[in-house]
């Protein structure tokens, strides 16, 4: 014992600052152990694992310029009247919150970039996370053991929205202050407590003094901590899960194939936060967003034209704007079903990609780990139910921006209502079909390819003047890629009698079940990949074109 | 490959690679065939090209560094209240352009320059890490349900019900406080959604002069904006009282009016309605001179001002209410009540 503690002193002596430093860490907080697993973690590389980065470093971009803005920003509906330097608004009576705005618009050198970087980080951090969530849904990344990293994820998307929302609302310009409109009129179609809601919300009638100053630290510090927190959670996860890999050669569910994280990784995600940072930050310095100089101070009796939410609410502002306005009143009460049941079913729809992946595992019954991706095209009933989503989601969102469409293409506002309202039930069941047919298509030509090889492009003419296509058999990795993945049996419930003849009992869910696995791994599902025995035949024959 | 690859027999690539090759090819085509070989790229075998590497990953850095100091010489140099012509963009601010691009080039330098580095400097051979079952071992699981069978004895936790049970309900209890901390965020509803600043003699103030509005004011065609009379901006309830009682008048021909009750109200073709919206309560500003027809442009619900402010399209659920208007001895217009029912968005308790 005491030769090894001589021995550690010795060495210890001659060590590196940067050892020492280590040491004394390591003796307090364990880092060694924590650098034995994840200093040369392995991830693996491809494009699309990139979309979560970008969402990731503009998040953190969000935290450090709006850290900045709350140094200038006051979040109070006291009015002053404007004498700053921009003219066109002198003498303009605003709260303190939209003059404070102005001032580091106008004022603040630097306030302006800042400002924008912030708010196109935020569209950028939104949109990101959606297409990020679409590469793992589509790829079926969120599979076991993974769902509650998805839920972690969908979380996230969901908090971005409102914490986006409560932002850009904060300036009380006219634009925003619409939306808070919107939201009062929200809250007051709650069945029972919606004035109630309503009341205690805005601490009185809208507008009320009280509002911006209760979003500011729901904005700054409730919804940003809780998405710290979950962001946290999400990265331990991926860590503690290790990476989902694309097939190919070399790559098993039991393996994970790519490069040390330090320092390859290290090197390029940490680049990457910069290159991320710095097309924001050119962004912010050519394009201006949310100019609220030219939209002017919330007036509740003053509207503009155009009146759009940021893009991440334009599926909600859809389904508010293609709802008929049904209004049932009956005994003295009034159901405002017009308002309330597009604002419950914007949840709702969202929710549908967020439980989705225990949906699938009860359909499929499969609960093995999955860590290689699935191609879309080989799992055509997910891939179908996700491009569906996408049209509701896209055709919502048409129907959000119905007024541009109208004024842009010339078109009339209520044909566009009538398409979206048509479009938002025969949208998905269409591009549902049209996308498994794309799929099984995709898996046919798979198949042939394995078995035919590669167009090449190459025509030759036969001896007897025959012209044929010269095919090119794929390398063995191609071969591998194209045909690892698994084609299950669907589920099946069973004989309806048992051996004795006497009827089972078999209950719905089981009839539910059965039926929806065998639209995942049925016969219409699943091109038959080809066998060993199929392709040695081809191949070992002639004439094989 | 890396020795930590899993030994699955038929999948240890440099076995089949070197060894079987071609033979376990013809049995399984599929076969996976193992990591490809290593590549090398043009600097891990050139020298020349690797210093050629490193000196495009120096010159982005260096990049960066210039361009960090051009933004100080911005902030410092360029007044905040200039603006140039840049095209296409327009009359932008000279400040926040040259801050942002310089910040922009200053972050790609290191962005590139870190990238460039892992790609063509650092070693791009991959390897392969093993997995492991998230799912911990029965061995584990066995001890830790042990553990907790051994802690839940040694609480009582099932056998001292009243405890427990007791302990369910002072927990269930304590956060009543906290709900009920909430009860001073606002005031109760009561009727206020049901009255606005209208009454009976008040008269119609124009909003940009102040002035009391003539039936002459309003003109055919357009859509005149009206205050009731008192309501000043100054005032510290001037947002919260216009939210309700912002009022819009039109001009029509009285034999225009299909709605019997709306040409009783009005005065002599004028009519006077609410401006916010019935929908989600955005105020109102488009006007229809031929239809009479006016629009949200929030959400397009479209109401017919000649028809009783009925919906004609769009999302709202009821008609736009009508304030009662008539013409005072001084010949000014005035309102002969507050309106008749809840204007906004419909609630609950509307009814």
């Amino acid at each position: 014992m005491s030769t090894a503690r001589d021995n550690d002193a010795q060495r210890r002596g001659k060590a590196p600052a940067g050892e020492r430093v280590a040491d004394w860490a390591d003796s307090r907080l364990g880092i060694y152990s924590l650098a034995k697993a994840n200093m040369r973690k392995i991830f693996p590389d491809h494009w699309s694992f990139m979309l979560g980065e970008v969402a990731l470093y503009s998040f953190i971009i969000i935290i450090l310029t709006g850290v900045y803005l709350t140094l200038f920003f006051h979040p109070s509906m006291s009015e002053v009247v404007y004498h700053g330097p921009y003219e066109p608004m002198q003498g303009v009576r605003m709260s303190e919150a939209f003059a404070s705005t102005l001032d580091i618009s106008f004022e603040v050198r630097g306030g302006l970039l800042i400002r924008q970087i912030h708010h196109w980080a935020a569209l950028i951090f939104l949109a990101a996370m959606f297409v990020h969530m679409m590469r793992v849904f589509f790829t079926g990344a969120f599979r076991k053991p993974r769902e509650i990293n998805w839920l972690f994820g969908f979380l996230l998307f969901f908090l971005g929205m409102l914490t986006g929302f409560t932002g850009y609302s904060l300036p009380d310009d006219l634009l925003s202050g619409t939306g808070l409109r919107f939201i009062e009129g929200v809250f007051l179609s709650v069945p029972v407590i919606g004035t109630y809601i309503t009341m205690f919300v805005y601490g009185g009638e809208f507008p009320g003094t009280d509002l911006i100053a209760r979003l500011y630290p729901v904005h700054v510090l409730l919804l940003p901590g809780i998405m710290l927190g979950l962001l946290v959670a999400h990265l331990i996860l991926v860590f503690y899960h290790k990476h989902t890999q694309y097939p190919g050669a070399g790559k098993t569910n039991k393996n994970v194939v790519g490069m040390p994280l330090l320092p390859v990784y290290m090197a390029k995600a940490g680049g990457f936060f910069f290159l991320v940072f710095a097309v924001i930050a050119v962004l912010s310095a050519i394009a201006t967003i949310n100019p609220i100089w030219t939209i002017g101070p919330y007036r509740p009796d003053q509207v503009s034209t155009g009146a759009q939410p940021d893009w991440y609410m334009g599926f909600a502002e859809g389904l508010v704007r293609v709802m008929p306005g049904w209004e049932i009143n009956i005994w003295g009460h009034t159901l405002v079903l017009g308002v309330f049941i597009p604002i419950v079913l914007f949840p709702v729809v969202l929710l549908a990609m967020g439980v989705y992946p225990f949906i699938e595992s009860w359909i499929t019954g499969d609960k093995r780990e999955h860590h290689i991706l699935d191609r879309p095209r080989n799992a055509p009933t997910r891939t179908a139910f996700g491009v569906a989503w996408l049209t509701a989601y896209f055709v919502m969102l048409v129907g959000g921006g119905n007024d541009l469409w109208a004024t842009h293409f010339h078109l009339s506002i209520n044909s566009i209502t009538w398409f979206v309202r048509i479009g938002f039930f025969l949208g998905p069941v269409l591009a549902f079909i049209a996308t498994r047919r794309i799929c099984l298509g995709l898996q046919r030509r798979d198949r042939d390819k394995v078995l035919h090889g590669r167009e090449t492009g190459i025509i030759k003419r036969l001896p007897h003047g025959e012209f044929v296509e010269v095919h090119e058999p794929l390398s063995q990795e191609q071969l591998h890629t194209l045909t690892q993945h698994e084609q299950p049996k669907p589920y099946e419930v069973g004989p309806e009698v048992d051996e004795n003849g006497v009827a089972r009992k078999i209950k719905g869910s089981q009839k539910l079940r059965a039926k929806l696995s065998k639209s995942y791994y049925g016969e219409q599902a699943q091109i038959p990949k080809p066998t060993r025995e199929e392709y040695q035949e081809i191949t070992s024959g002639h004439g094989h074109h | 490959m890396s020795s930590h690859e899993i030994p699955e027999a038929d999948e240890l690539p440099e076995k089949r690679e070197s060894a079987e090759g071609a033979v376990q090819v013809s049995e399984d085509p599929f076969a996976d065939p193992g990591m490809p070989p290593h590549e090398h790229r043009k600097q891990d075998i050139d020298e020349r090209a690797a210093q050629r590497s490193e000196r495009t990953v120096a010159l982005l850095f260096t990049s960066s560094m210039v361009a960090t100091i051009a933004f100080i010489a911005a902030y410092v140099a360029i007044p905040v209240d200039k603006y140039i012509y840049v095209f296409p963009i327009g009359h932008i601010s000279a400040l926040n352009f040259a801050l942002g691009l310089t910040l922009g080039v200053a972050l790609f330098g290191i962005g590139a320059g870190a990238v460039h580095w892992a790609r063509t400097l650092m070693s791009d051979v991959e390897i392969a890490d093993e997995r492991h079952p998230i799912e911990a071992s029965p061995e584990v699981k066995a001890k830790v349900m042990e553990d907790f069978r051994a802690g839940a004895a040694e609480s009582g936790f099932g056998r001292r019900k009243l405890a427990r049970n007791t302990l369910f309900g002072a927990l269930a209890l304590v956060p009543l406080s906290g709900l009920v901390l909430l009860r001073d965020l606002g005031p109760m509803p009561g009727t206020k959604l049901r009255h606005t600043k209208w009454a009976k003699g008040k008269l119609l103030m124009n909003q940009n002069t102040m002035q009391p509005l003539r039936p002459e004011d309003i003109i055919v065609g357009s859509l005149t904006p009206a205050l009731p009379e008192g309501l000043e901006e100054d005032q510290h309830d001037f947002q919260t009282e216009i939210a309700k009682a912002a009022l819009m008048l039109v001009r029509l021909q009285p034999e225009n009016i299909k709605d019997k009750r709306e040409l009783e109200w009005s005065h002599d073709g004028i009519v006077a309605f609410s401006k916010i919206c019935t929908h989600v309560g955005c105020p109102i500003n488009l006007y229809e001179q031929q239809t009479h027809h006016v629009l949200c442009p929030c959400h397009q619900s479209t109401f017919d001002l000649s028809d009783g402010g009925r919906v004609i399209f769009g999302p709202a659920g009821h008609a736009l209410p009508q304030l009662r208007i008539t013409v005072n001895d001084e010949g000014y217009l005035e309102a002969m009540g507050d309106f008749s029912e809840p204007v906004g968005p419909a609630f609950w308790e509307r009814g």
